[in-house]
């Protein structure tokens, strides 16, 4: 492993500066991601702070009936939160789905968002790749890219964003609170990742530094009524090869709130805007589910080992619409 | 007392295991280790240009940079000859670090020796490899044009071609064909435990410490790479965390150890890294196979023709035998057997559970399910139809066959006759249910070498068994513990199991499920002797109560030796030795094998049938059920022969479903982890029952066991792929079958 200096802080405002002050250095919250980087070469930090004593890791329920999430909540004490199981069933089962019981309990909700791709051109550190290594090309167009991007893909990058969380909150329009030097801000969950266009090393709107001091999920009725579905090739401990995440309200028969983003398929947490357009106000039918479905896929760029995705994402997001028109109306 | 043969004692060895006191091969902890890392190939063709090693050299803690202009040369590569035969068994032809030749990606290039492993590691990154590379093979699509027949495969002991019969002349007469291209994916193994060697010098004598299927197969191989005679090698092998052959064969890393070790006087470690174990111990190569059967209107086969095509290394020409069972299964007149192989930028591929049993099955068992309903035939009736009563090839008998009750058993408990047999039509909500079965069955194949054990008794009647044999996993320890205590005759508590050291009694290595058979030949003849040498004693003594009697009417339970029918009269082994005053006693154990040409065909035969789940709008396949029913000969221990049934299984599940290692354009594998090479998680796993039909075989060796290291995986895939079709009615000729195949 590359060789790399530790410290620990108790502080926000120690850790911030602490990182800041230095380009090499990094935030360690879990490690799950980030020790695996080192290992593989793919990042070269050389200094790791340490931020698991940081007071932000609580679960806490806001007035509005809003849920605020501490960067450093750990992903199984998020998804089995009473509140989020009730409220945001889809934010649960999107974490549980993820990862083995074993990294759910390391894995911190800052750390997720923050996680790198699984492109295995990207964890080679001797493969060309634009995101690791700006301007040398990408191992994936041309080598082997089943589990790669469809949606959101441009020419120097097709890498599939893995989180599953990261879904589930784009859909349920949650922000991302980020504290710096120069104080605190909020970002949307759609607008916290961001395409490679031709950025790839890019993928996210931070700077050196700035620290996920929590994750908000405002109050969504329809989210009582809500799944997500990972369609993957092992039942567990695996990355999707497609996914939805689903909130559906159905009136007399009729779509009234639809949340819908789509994890495995593109190159960020996916929300699906075609497809819920032209699903509000429509008859919570097969057809129209499939019409928005193909609507979303529409522009679709497939590679030649992954085509069948987008075919299956289609139907994910087919089965997802179905079971929740199923279940509401039951309920 | 009662037998301890059979019972389903826990591992002697789990709790050294579970609670970490047990220490692998790459834990040894000795004074002044090193560690050495191996530089690879990334190109799969070509030649080194240049190792420029400055910057590797001066890293912190680095003690050596060795490669091909500095490796010290040793001596020769032993030819390849499966560790079933006891002497030297190389993986490949090839060692490398000897020229500047690249044959294959991954091959090992340089080796960095540091104080620590982080340091070795990173020092194995500043090492910078410049190659020239050459135009290179690694698929069977690629390398199509340049197919040869092999003349023998198999490191020579299977021929290329074998033919029985006139099988074109029955093809054309028959009533009815199937006949198809399938198409497995290569696999790798993946124990748990990744290879590993701890090499220690004390002056010309090595130790080696290492994760093998045979010690002596690691003894024999690096005596004759390192030209160091044999009697000044010990390889130590205490536990090994699992292997499916890829420790089967000796690869160059032990070797390379040692010369490492040499190089900076110093004990060293060589572990190898996940990523690593995908190019440096083999693996199940990618191939090809085209089946053709054909077959009167009532279902009997009148013909069979068998092909296969499959990349191999350019220094050797392998491929797992995957006609063989195939062949072997059913009744048929006609036969023709060929091998096909393309010389390729792979390393040799090698045994992998199962090798060949596994690829060829599926093919063997989906193209009957697809002929049973070509015939209108229950899938079971036809296997019935076309029962071996004697094995196929030779026309000898076979040594025991329960697989007409297996098939029976097997159907019961899957309630075969209950299922609705058109394909497609059963549900469950977005589900589709089928069923589907297959025949099972692995060779018995003697090793080539009398197998040795030694049995010893201590005047406080406790006893020792010893044997070089090395337990990787499949609970062999415990099962010897329970052959040798019956054996002496004492209580299971008495007896220790004393393995994984060249030093002990010679055995060859435990692999192709012959280690159970082949281990407790010599330890049930070591204990037997000793018990005999010591009634004999007893008999001889005028102060013993069994003095004069007859031996053949003394029995021993207990420890202690009396009369049949006189129960009353006797005395307990320390008795007899504490009143002569011997500390101990102790006898040698020698089971000769019989020979491959024994005129008796030997199989461990199986059923094997699968219910799965399909959801085809989403592509998922999950399986819901397994049952296999074995004749695995005579059961040494419950549990652990069920486990390795099981864990078979499982992997048979996860050749169907899972497993494939994808070669790159670049000619990698690309997907050389276990984040990208899937192998089933517990939630994947079905319910698995498991049963055995216990048959008496009196030829394959004296306790009869003939092995359940592996057919646990024959015929599960097909097993699967037949359900698939019986719940979707799609036939799949690929492995692994995947969400892309079932949308
Ligand atoms: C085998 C395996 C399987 C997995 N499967 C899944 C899966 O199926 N689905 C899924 O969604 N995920 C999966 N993951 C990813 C896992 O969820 C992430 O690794 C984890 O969430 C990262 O959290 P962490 O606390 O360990 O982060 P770390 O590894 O500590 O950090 C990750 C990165 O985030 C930065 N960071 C950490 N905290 C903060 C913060 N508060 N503010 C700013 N930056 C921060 C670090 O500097 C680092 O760059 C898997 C991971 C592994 C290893
Ligand atoms: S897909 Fe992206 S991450 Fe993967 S190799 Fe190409 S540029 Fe790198």
């Amino acid at each position: 492993m590359r060789p790399v200096s530790y410290s620990r802080v108790s502080d926000v405002a120690t850790a911030i500066a602490t990182v800041a002050a230095d380009p090499t250095s990094a935030y360690l919250a879990g490690g799950t991601t980030k020790i695996d980087m080192l290992r593989i070469y793919a990042e070269p930090s050389q200094r790791l702070v340490d931020i698991n004593s940081l007071p932000i890791d609580h679960i806490e329920v806001q007035p509005d009936g809003a849920v605020r999430i501490g960067g450093l909540a750990r992903m199984n004490d998020v998804a089995l939160a009473p509140v989020v199981v009730d409220r945001f069933p889809v934010l649960s089962e999107a974490l549980l789905l993820g990862a083995s019981a074993q990294l759910r309990n390391m894995a911190s909700m800052g750390g997720n968002m923050m996680q790198r791709v699984r492109c295995s051109y990207f964890r080679d550190a001797e493969a060309r790749c634009n995101k690791r290594e700006p301007g040398t090309g990408c191992g994936a167009i041309g080598g082997v890219n089943r589990g790669h991007a469809v949606l959101g893909t441009s020419p120097h990058c097709i890498a599939t964003h893995p989180s599953d969380a990261a879904v589930a909150l784009v859909a349920l329009d949650a922000m991302i609170h980020v504290q710096n030097a120069a104080g605190h801000h909020a970002i949307a969950a759609d607008d916290f990742f961001l395409l490679p266009g031709d950025t790839p090393e890019r993928e996210h709107p931070l700077n050196h530094g700035d620290l996920i001091t929590a994750i908000e999920v405002p109050p969504l009725a329809a989210a009582r009524n809500s799944l997500y579905l990972k369609v993957r090739d092992r039942e567990s401990y695996e990355f999707a090869l497609a996914s939805a995440a689903c909130a559906l309200t159905v009136e007399d028969g009729t779509v009234a709130e639809v949340r819908l983003a789509l994890g495995g398929v593109a190159t960020k947490p996916w929300r699906a805007r075609a497809a819920e357009h032209l699903l509000r106000g429509a008859p919570a039918t097969r057809e129209t589910f499939a019409r928005a479905a193909a609507a979303e896929l529409a522009g679709a760029v497939p590679q030649p080992m992954n085509a069948f995705k987008v075919e299956l994402a289609q139907r994910t997001i087919i089965r997802a619409l179905e079971t929740l028109t199923a279940r509401g109306a039951v309920s | 007392m009662t037998a301890a043969i059979g019972r389903p004692l826990d591992r002697v060895d789990g709790r050294a295991k579970v609670t970490g006191a047990g220490r692998y091969s790459a834990e040894i902890a000795l004074p002044g280790l090193a560690h050495a890392v191996l530089v690879t190939s990334r190109v799969p063709s070509g030649r080194v240009e240049l190792i420029d090693t400055y910057d590797a050299e001066r890293a912190e803690g680095v003690l050596a940079v060795l490669h091909h202009l500095n490796l010290p040369k040793g001596g020769s590569v032993p030819p390849l000859l499966p560790s079933l035969f006891g002497g030297p068994a190389s993986g490949q032809t090839f060692f490398p670090m000897q020229d500047e030749v690249i044959h294959y990606a991954g091959q090992h290039l340089a080796m960095v020796v540091a104080e620590t492993l982080d340091q070795a590691e990173h020092a194995a990154r500043l090492v910078r490899v410049t190659c020239r590379e050459t135009a290179s093979v690694t698929t069977v699509e690629q390398g199509r044009d340049r197919a040869y027949e092999a003349e023998k495969i198999f490191a020579g002991f299977i021929p290329g071609r074998v033919a029985r019969g006139d099988v074109a002349a029955a093809l054309d007469r028959a009533q009815v064909t199937v006949e198809n291209t399938y198409h497995c994916a290569a696999n790798h193994h993946n124990p748990i435990e990744c290879s590993a060697t701890t090499a220690v010098w004390e002056g010309d004598r090595l130790t080696l410490y290492d994760a093998t299927q045979g010690p002596n197969a690691t003894l024999h191989t690096v005596a004759e790479l390192l030209n160091v005679m044999p009697s000044h090698i010990r390889v130590v092998t205490d536990h090994v965390g699992g292997s499916f052959g890829c420790k089967a064969m000796i690869w160059d890393h032990p070797a390379l150890a040692a010369l490492a070790a040499r190089a900076v006087h110093r004990p060293v470690r060589l572990a190898l890294s996940r990523e690593q174990m995908f190019s440096s111990v083999g693996h199940r190569e990618e191939q090809e196979q085209h089946l053709t059967l054909g077959a009167d209107r009532d279902g009997r086969l009148t013909a069979i023709r068998h092909h296969k095509l499959s990349p191999t290394s350019h220094f050797d020409d392998w491929a797992e035998p995957s006609l063989g069972v195939a062949s072997q299964m059913y009744a048929c007149p006609n036969y023709e057997g060929v091998y096909r192989l393309i010389k390729a930028n792979t390393m040799t591929p090698t045994f992998t559970r199962c090798p060949g049993e596994a690829s060829g099955m599926f093919v063997m068992e989906t193209a009957m399910d697809e002929l049973a309903a070509k015939l209108d035939l229950d899938p079971l009736e036809l296997r019935l139809r076309n029962y071996a009563e004697n094995e196929p090839m030779s026309g000898h008998p076979w040594s025991s066959k329960g697989l007409r009750d297996c098939y029976r058993r097997g159907a019961e408990l899957a309630r075969w006759s209950e299922r609705d047999p058109r394909p497609g039509v059963t549900r469950d909500g977005n589900w589709l249910l089928g069923w589907g079965m297959a025949s099972s069955g692995y060779p018995v194949t003697p090793p080539g070498n009398p197998q040795r054990a030694r049995a010893r008794i201590f005047a406080d009647g406790s006893a020792v068994v010893q044997s070089s044999f090395s337990d990787i996993g499949t609970g062999s320890a415990t099962a010897m513990t329970q052959v040798a205590a019956d054996g002496l005759g004492v209580p299971l508590e008495r007896m220790r199991v004393q393995y994984g050291d060249s030093d002990l009694p010679n055995t060859a290595a435990a692999v192709g499920s012959a280690g159970a058979g082949m281990v407790s030949a010599a330890v049930h003849i070591a204990a037997t002797a000793l018990r005999d040498q010591l009634i004999a004693q007893a008999v001889a003594d005028e102060h013993s109560p069994l003095h004069g009697a007859d031996p053949a009417q003394v029995v021993v339970s207990d420890g202690r030796m009396a009369l049949r029918d006189r129960p009353d009269t006797g005395e307990t082994y320390a008795e007899l030795l504490q009143r002569a005053m011997m500390a101990d006693a102790e006898a040698l154990g020698t089971w000769i094998p019989p020979g491959l040409d024994t005129p008796y065909g030997t199989m461990t035969f199986g059923a094997q049938f699968a219910q799965v789940a399909v959801d085809p709008e989403l592509g998922l396949c999950r399986v819901r059920q397994l049952i296999g029913v074995f004749d695995p000969g005579r059961v040494l221990n419950r549990k652990t022969a069920h486990s390795q049934l099981m864990g078979g299984m499982l992997w048979g599940m996860s050749h169907a479903l899972l497993e494939g290692t994808i070669m790159g354009p670049d000619g990698r594998w690309a997907n050389a982890s276990l984040g990208e090479y899937l192998v089933p998680v517990n939630a994947d796993a079905p319910d698995v029952v498991i049963e055995t039909i216990e048959t008496v075989d009196t030829v394959v060796n004296p306790l009869g066991v003939k092995g359940v290291g592996e057919v646990g995986m024959v015929g599960t895939a097909a097993a699967i792929a037949n359900a698939i079709w019986h719940a979707t009615g799609r036939r799949h000729h690929r492995l692994p079958i995947t969400v892309e195949d079932l949308l």
